[in-house]
């Protein structure tokens, strides 16, 4: 074989062998359980979509991004391990103490009960204890005050048999108000604690 | 009492410390799912911790799911390599930051805290994009190069 004929011949493979594409790519928005619907939005170079429907997508093909859709049926064929595989929503559970005391009232101990047989339902619980307060006070006091709270509940349960590592405490002050009210104003439902189970 | 006490031996007969550094816990683990740590592979039971800049990956039979601290969602399908590239949480403040990028497969997400509190703090690379979360329950795929 001549020189000429080996270039000839890797022309002809280099025509073959170009740089692979890049991979097809989905994004999709999905309705909540709640049947909330937000929004994402997918930016790739020249490109921003927002994507914020049921169902509708965004698919990245080489240097193409077009808007679509799937079916929910679709989803299902695509995601449904997937999504099979997504942890239970964390639930939610208020405490509340008997005022200037560390016992609770009759009702938080029923739901301290829910609490209880919630954990039951899940594979490997961990919990959030997380404390909030009403207004009175500034912001770093109100902190303080929340996150002491919670350390208090997160001993009671540990108290009560819970294994320590699997309980953790947060204050969250008076940035998240059941109640919502001015600055500076009692509020007993806003003094509360609340136990996240995931 | 003996409800409580049932309660302690289901939770403490699994329990692994729970760190502070720990961004989430594999909540659900199906199949091969192993998570690779400064360049060490280990399985991913349920019960293991998950930290910024952990690999997930999966074989053919796997999908897995994770809580995180922030109480973001996050599953990940059969074939899929999924990196957790940032993540930080105060849960003072619910000022945080999760970045992760899907290199191939599947991911289902519901956002937590951090993406209420500031749409966007959430965000998914995939190889030709980057996506902002503002809002709860997404899916993205990344297919396998074509043949």
């Amino acid at each position: 074989m001549n020189l000429f004929a080996v270039f000839l011949l890797a022309v002809l493979l280099a025509s073959f062998v170009r740089a692979p594409e890049k991979a097809p790519e989905l994004f999709a928005v999905l309705p909540a359980l709640d049947g909330h619907i937000g929004a994402i939005v997918v930016k790739a170079p020249g490109s921003e979509k927002v994507v914020n429907e049921a169902y509708a997508t965004v698919s990245i093909h080489g240097s193409s991004q077009t808007n679509g859709s799937l079916s929910e049926a679709q989803v299902r064929e695509m995601f449904g391990s997937t999504l099979e595989a997504l942890p239970g929503t964390p639930a939610s559970f208020m405490l509340y103490f008997l005022e200037g005391s560390d016992e609770l009232t009759p009702e938080s101990k029923a739901e301290l009960d829910k609490v209880f047989s919630e954990l039951k339902r899940r594979p490997l619980p961990d919990i959030v204890v997380i404390g909030h307060t009403d207004t009175v006070g500034t912001l770093d006091f109100n902190d303080k005050l929340s996150l002491a709270r919670a350390q208090r509940m997160r001993e009671m349960l540990i108290g009560l048999g819970l294994p320590a590592e699997r309980i953790q405490a947060a204050g969250r002050g008076k940035r998240e108000l059941l109640i919502p009210t001015e600055d500076n104003v009692s509020e007993e439902r806003n003094r509360r604690v609340e136990i996240s189970v995931r | 009492m003996r409800k409580v006490l049932m309660v302690a031996t289901v939770l403490s007969a699994m329990a692994i410390p729970a760190l502070a550094s720990d961004a989430g816990l594999i909540k659900v683990s199906k199949g091969n799912v192993q998570i690779e740590r400064n360049g060490a592979k280990m399985a991913a039971p349920v019960g293991a911790s998950v930290q910024a800049s952990d690999v997930i990956t999966t074989g053919a039979d796997g999908s897995a799911g994770i809580t995180f601290t922030d109480n973001s969602l996050v599953s990940v399908g059969p074939n899929t390599v999924f990196a957790i590239d940032k993540y930080r949480f105060d849960s003072t403040t619910h000022a945080g930051e999760f970045e992760g990028s899907l290199k191939k497969g599947r991911l289902a997400a519901i956002s937590g805290k951090m993406v209420k509190a500031s749409p966007e703090s959430m965000k998914i690379r995939t190889p030709s994009a980057i996506m902002g979360v503002r809002g709860t329950e997404f899916v993205v795929q990344v297919d396998e190069e074509k043949k």
